[in-house]
Parts: structure tokens; sequence; C-alpha cells
């Protein structure tokens, strides 16, 4: 155990390792499922094929995403009591019960009602169908309700007792713990993301073909949903975040200094800088560009308020603040190009040139994955910026880890990263392949498939002609 | 009475955990026989005999998992951690496992590779699962509330028997339900390593049984001392007569019976466990009364399984339904 700060290094690297994986399927899966019951919504609303040809050009995304998604979750399950067994067993009378509902609530009735949702167009009625649909992308708010109210627990904890073995138990309304005061804003911003994300991956992936044919009715109608979302989403998501940075200010202050780089207490107005390197050791921010007191505007709403920088805060209380600030910068910019990509595709629209104007398609098409980007950079921010707790003001990282040996650690950090590129990067590859072919009239459907109701990851049955001797199968009726 | 909710959680943790073993020991088992059926034909049947459930099956671990995190947050943290490296390598092989299930059918240009993947998953699972449950029989050891051992005392001559009797009993309830769930030459091919399977399973439950009393003076007190075996003693009595009624529904071609007895016989050595271990969650150092956590966590996490858990039993029961009889390789009619 001598090599204990390597290890509990090397678990948390594991877990931002594992974690960021994963958060990428279901911030594409929520937004995707939503976009799913819209295509479909719309397809039974005014009978276009070109709404059920998008519908089953995106569903055979979703099935890949989706899997991929739940055996990387299957992890995290378990990773709480491999590598946070301290922090398990005390925060467990907490955190446990919401994790259980999620699996409940959300999981079985993903799984439920997935397989009808993939299969089953011809074998129940469209209205079931649509049920089935509704119900799926109702299943990943659920599961995001619940695994953000843990997550926003640990940042803002309420609700609480001690009991006498030193775990973390109910004081008293589970309302109180599930309701804790930055759940409704990180629950409406990743939401936002999630939506935003998955708008422009859609977004850029109809730019790509209106870039080869800009002639295909099926991209031009992805491209321009995707774009009303980014106009639309994008400003709001920059409100949210502000609303949720100013609950973050009200109860982690410490993090919104990191997140601005103040070192110094501003009493006068602080100001609000761009840019700049952090430089922890002389605790400034060299080369700085800034703009007087606008940081005390904005979050303060005042130009003159004071704003406490981290000299107010022990350092052994501080977060890695490079990485905080750097992250908490990604993610505006990205977010400010998103809002900006909104805004050109409304002047588009007003000049009416949208399917025609090769530069906004060529700027959508780099855009698709800065909803990944954004949102895995807005998760270090919140996350790294919550350091050095695990449980907000009351229990350290450095008290929460496993009593591992750096070495088994360190074996199974290797194995995560070599299993998670090979296997999760060929799934990336065949989504990629998939995403190559521009959506078609008629867009393949599963036509004699069985309904595969405990099913959630159905690929095989997406292309039925990938399996030997299906094509035959279209007797029955 | 005041009905212990403590003793409740468990059996629902307990109940989980079967539900898994069971559901998901069979398609690992399919997982298992792969090498042995011929690519092509024999290979698509057996796999889209499981493709409709497997995932809906595993969603069972995440309960079984998260239940303990709930119910049993000091187990929970203890148990993982000191067993990190086999519970590292199952979620790794799940991983393998899950997608290459999937990768099999969109790629059929390296299907071979995701056949190995499919089947090595498969065997690290079954191995990994057997070797906890070992490495939990013979102890962990325990300080204050944390694992106090180092990070191979996981491995042992015991928790080998219990891995390799575990990927055993897997490949049985695999060749089983193909029987079960094909026809011709694929379940004559099945009924042939059934006979095989069978017989070591047999030898192994009986290995695992016999070695289990010697590890700890509490076991063998419960299981050999005079006149606690004779309340125990049914347990082995049971499965002896399980496996008659195997070997003669086997002779007799049955095609239910064979899958139904081996679930009887994981039955009968889940309770044989519960024997050995109970009141404990870690044998000889941790209680589940230890272990439980706080009343209002109980309550609370109680209302939703009342209500939800029979809502799922009757989905995946429905789920099973739909897909019932023969399976052929081109899917189901």
């Amino acid at each position: 155990m001598f090599e204990l700060p390597d290890a509990l290094l090397l678990a948390r690297i594991q877990f931002a390792f594992t974690v960021s994986f994963h958060f990428i399927f279901p911030a594409i899966s929520i937004g995707l499922a939503s976009y799913l019951a819209v295509l479909e919504g719309l397809w039974l609303k005014t009978g276009r094929g070109v709404y059920l040809d998008l519908f089953r050009y995106w569903i055979k995304i979703f099935a890949l995403v989706f899997a991929m998604g739940v055996v990387s979750g299957i992890v995290m399950s378990y990773q709480f009591g491999t590598n946070w067994s301290v922090f398990s067993d005390r925060a467990g009378p907490i955190i446990g019960p919401l994790m259980a509902y999620e699996v409940l609530t959300a999981f079985f009735l993903e799984a439920g009602f997935l397989g009808v949702m993939l299969f089953g167009m011809n074998r129940v009625g469209k209205g079931l169908h649509f049920t089935a649909t509704l119900m799926v992308a109702f299943g990943t708010f659920v599961s995001a309700f619940w695994i953000l109210s843990v997550n926003s627990w640990m940042h803002t904890p309420t609700g609480w007792a001690i009991n006498d073995v030193g775990q973390f138990i109910a004081a008293g309304s589970w309302m109180d713990v599930i309701f804790n005061p930055s759940f409704p804003y990180r629950l409406a911003h990743t939401m936002s993301a999630a939506y935003l994300t998955t708008a422009f991956v859609v977004g850029g992936v109809g730019a790509w073909h209106l870039l080869k044919n800009n002639k295909n009715v099926r991209a031009r109608t992805m491209f321009s949903m995707a774009m009303w979302m980014a106009a639309i989403m994008a400003p709001a998501q920059i409100v949210l975040g502000d609303l949720h940075g100013l609950n973050t200010l009200e109860h982690q202050p410490v993090k919104v200094m990191a997140m601005e780089g103040h070192y110094q207490s501003h009493p006068e107005g602080a100001p609000l800088i761009l840019f700049g390197i952090t430089n922890s050791a002389q605790e400034r921010v060299d080369y700085a560009v800034q703009i007087p007191k606008l940081s005390s505007l904005i979050l303060k709403h005042d130009l003159n308020a004071p704003l406490d920088g981290l000299d107010t805060v022990a350092k052994e209380d501080r977060p890695p603040i490079g990485i905080v600030f750097w992250s908490f910068r990604i993610m505006v910019g990205l977010g400010m190009l998103m809002a900006l990509l909104g805004v050109l595709s409304l002047y588009a629209r007003w000049k009416r040139k949208l399917y025609d104007w090769k530069p906004l398609h060529r700027f959508a098409l780099v855009m698709g994955p800065s909803g990944l980007v954004a949102v895995l950079a807005g998760w270090v921010t919140t996350e790294v910026g919550r350091q050095p707790w695990t449980i907000h003001g009351l229990m350290r990282t450095a008290e929460s880890a496993s009593p591992l040996a750096a070495p088994a650690v360190a074996a199974s950090l290797v194995a995560f990263v070599v299993i998670y590129f090979a296997v999760f990067g060929a799934g990336v590859v065949y989504i990629l392949k998939l995403l190559a072919k521009a959506p078609a009239a008629h867009e393949s459907e599963p036509a004699h498939i069985p309904v595969r109701t405990a099913g959630i990851t159905p690929a095989p049955a997406l292309e039925p002609e990938s399996i030997p001797g299906t094509k035959e199968r279209g007797d029955g009726h | 009475m005041d009905i212990d909710l403590t003793v409740i959680w468990a059996l629902i943790i307990v109940f989980a955990v079967f539900v898994y073993v069971v559901l998901d020991g069979f398609d690992l088992g399919i997982g298992l026989l792969f090498p042995t059926l011929e690519v092509g034909h024999e290979r698509d049947t057996a796999m889209n005999s499981v493709a409709p459930v497997w995932d809906g099956n595993e969603t069972w671990l995440v309960l079984g998992g998260g239940g303990l995190l709930a119910a049993f947050p000091l187990a929970y943290g203890v148990i993982l951690s000191a067993l990190y490296a086999p519970v590292i390598a199952m979620l790794l092989a799940l991983v393998f496992r899950g997608v290459a299930f999937e990768f099999r059918w969109r790629d059929p240009g390296h299907r071979r590779i995701w056949d190995i993947a499919f089947t090595g998953g498969s065997f690290v699972a079954a191995m990994s699962q057997g070797i906890v449950l070992g490495a939990l029989l013979q102890g962990i050891k325990v300080g204050g509330r944390e694992y106090a051992g180092g990070w191979w005392d996981w491995l042992t001559p015991f928790s080998l028997l219990t891995g390799v009797s575990l990927v055993v009993a897997y490949a049985l309830l695999g060749a089983t339900w193909l029987i079960m769930k094909t026809e011709g030459e694929l379940q004559q091919h099945a009924v042939r390593l059934a006979w095989k399977l069978g017989a070591i399973a047999l030898v192994a439950v009986a290995a695992v049984s016999l070695a289990t009393p010697f590890l700890e003076g509490a076991y063998f007190e419960r299981w050999l001392s005079w006149p606690n075996i004779l309340k125990v003693a049914p347990v082995p009595l049971l499965v002896a007569a399980t496996a008659v009624a195997f070997v003669r529904s086997l002779r007799a071609g049955a095609e239910r019976a064979p899958f139904l007895l081996t679930l009887g016989l994981f039955l009968l050595c889940f309770i044989g466990l519960g024997i050995s271990i109970y009141p404990y969650v870690i044998p000889g150092a941790v209680t589940i009364w230890d272990a439980a956590t706080d009343r209002s966590s109980q309550v609370f996490m109680l209302i939703g399984t009342v209500v939800l858990v029979p809502l799922i039993l009757a989905y995946t029961a429905w789920a099973y339904w739909v897909f019932r009889g023969k399976v052929k390789s081109e899917g189901y009619h």
C-alpha cells in the first residue's frame, strides 16, 4: 500500500476514462430517441414518406449507439464498488436507492419497448408502435433524471444525516435528496446538451450529403430540422448554462473561481478573462486577455460587485485550476460557435439558400462532432471543478478510493484503454459506414423480423440481408 | 412482529442474482459451446436462439450490482474491491461478448474474429463469476469497513475449482437450452454434449460440496455435525434425485426436461450456498445486518421494487413466450 497516492490517481484516471467513453453514447441516444419520436410523429401526422425514410435511416444508428451505451454502462455500475469502495459504503444508503430506481424505472422500460420500436412496425399498429418509440425516449429521460440526481447530490448534498457508522443517510424526505439544489439546473443543461449534440450530428450528416447532392430531399429535411434546433436550442442552452453557472456560484463558488481563473479576490469588480495561461505556482493568469468588471456583471449583475478569488481558499481545497479553466473555455467557445451556426442558418433560410450555400454546409459538417466535445468539456469542468471532493464539502476523493495496490489499478486501466478503443473503435467505424451512405427513398426496413421484445441491441435484424438465408424470408404475408 | 426488511432485501438480491445466473447462464453457455458448432447454419441457429433475450438477461446483472450497492453498501464496496481482478475481467469480457454479438452480423468479413470474441468473452465472464463465488465462500479479509487483504487473495485452488465448475455448469445450461430450442443434427450434437457436460458438472458439484465444509469451521458445523446433518441432508439427496431424473430424461429423448432439471440443479446449489453463508454476506466477517443500508433507504426502495419487479417479470415471461418453440438459422417465423 506504500504506493497508494499513485493508486488513487490511477483510479481517478480510470473512472474519468470509462465514464467519458460511456457518456458519449447516452449523450447521442437521449437526443436521438427524441428525434426518432419526432420523425415518427411527423410521419403519422403528415403521411410524408421522407419522415419514415429518415426514421429508418437513424434508427440503425440508434441501435448501435444504444448497444455500446449499455455495455459501457454495466462497467460503470460496478466500478463504484471496485475502485471507490469507501465512497460506496458511506454514500450507498443515499445514492444506491436512486441508482436502483434508475434500473427499475428506466433500463427495463427501454429494454421493454425498444424491441417493438425497432421491429414492431409491421407487427403492432401504428399507434402502439409510436407509443413504443415515445416510451423509449421517455426511458432515456428517466435514466438521465436519476443518474443526474445522484450526480447533483454529490455536488450539492442536501437532506442527509450521518449515522453511527459514518454513512450518509436520508435525514427525512427523499424529495430533499432527489431534488437537491443543483439538480434542476444540471438536468436542464445536460438534457439540452444531449439534444444539441444529436442536432449537430444530424446536421453534420445532412450537410455532408447536401455537399454531395443537394437535391436529396431527405438530406435537406434532416439538415433543415437540425438547423432549427441549432437556431433555437443553442441560444437557449447559453441561457441555461448561465443559470447553471449562477447556481454553481451560490453552492460551489470555488469551482467558479477556477472556471474564471480568478486567483485573486476583486473587491471592486472582477474582470472576465477570455484567454490566458493559468499559472498556479505564481497564482496568476499569464498573458491574460480580459475585459474589466465583466465577470462581476455576468455573475452578480453588477459591474462593481466584489468577487472572492482562490486566495480565500486553502490550497488543499482547490480543484486543478488549469483543467477547469480550459475545459470551460472549450465548452463555452463551442457553444458560441453553435449559436453562430444557428444564426447563419436563419440568415440562409431568410435568403432562401439553406440548401445551396456550401460554406454553411461545410461549417455544419465541421461542427458535427462539436456537441460531443462540448458535452465532455462541460462534464470535465463540473467534475474536476468539484475536486478535491467526491461529495462536495463533506467527503474527499482521497478518502473515497478502494484500498487497492497501484499495479492492480494500472493493469485494469491499460485493459480498459486497449479494449475500449478496439471494441468501440470498431463500433464507430460501423456507424460511420452507415452514415456515409445517403438516406435513400424507401430506406430499407426490417420486413419480416421477429419482434425483439427483450432486445436492446438487435443489429442483425436491422439489416436482414447481412444474415445468410434471410433474403427469402419474405413469405408470411 | 416487526418485519425484518434486511432479510427481505437479502432475499431480493439473491433472487436477482439467481435470475441473472440462470438467464445469462444459458447465453454464456451458448458462447462456450460455439467452437464445437459447425460454422454457418449451426452457429447462426445457436446464436439466434438467444439473440432476442440475452441483453434483457444481462439487465439482471445491473440490478444485482445496483441492488447490492443500494441494500448492502458495505458488502458491495468490500466484495468488489477484494475481488478486483476477476470483477474487472468479467466486465471487460461482457463488453466483448455483448458487442461481438452485434458486430458479428454487421461485419461478415470479420465474423471469425467476432466469433472468437464471443466465445472468449463468454469463457472469461463465466470463469470470473465462478472465481468470485469461490473467493467469497473462502472468506474475505475485512479491517474496519474496508477490504484488508492483498490483490491476489482471491486466487486459490478452491476459487479455480468453482470457476471451472461454473464454466461447466453454464455450458450444460447452454447444451440443454439447445436441446429444447433446436432440432435435427444440432439437437443431436447438443444431446451428446449434455451427456458429457452433465457428468462433469455432477463431479464438479460434488467436488465443491465436499471441499466447502473444510474451508471454515462454521461450514463444517452446519453441514456435517450431528444433528444438523439431518436438517440439511435433503439438499444433497435432492441433487442426487435430480441427477437421476436428468439421466433418465436424456435417455428418454426429452426436449424440455433436461433444461428444467439443470435449472433445478442450479436452484439446489443456490440453496446449498445459502445454508453455508447465511446470515453472513461476507462469510465469517460481515452479516447482512452489519452491511444493511439505512431503514429509510430500505423502505424507499421496497416501494418501487414491489411495484416494478412483478411488471418486469411479467414482461420477461411474455418475451420468452413470444419466442417460444424451435428456432432455425434464418431467424424466427
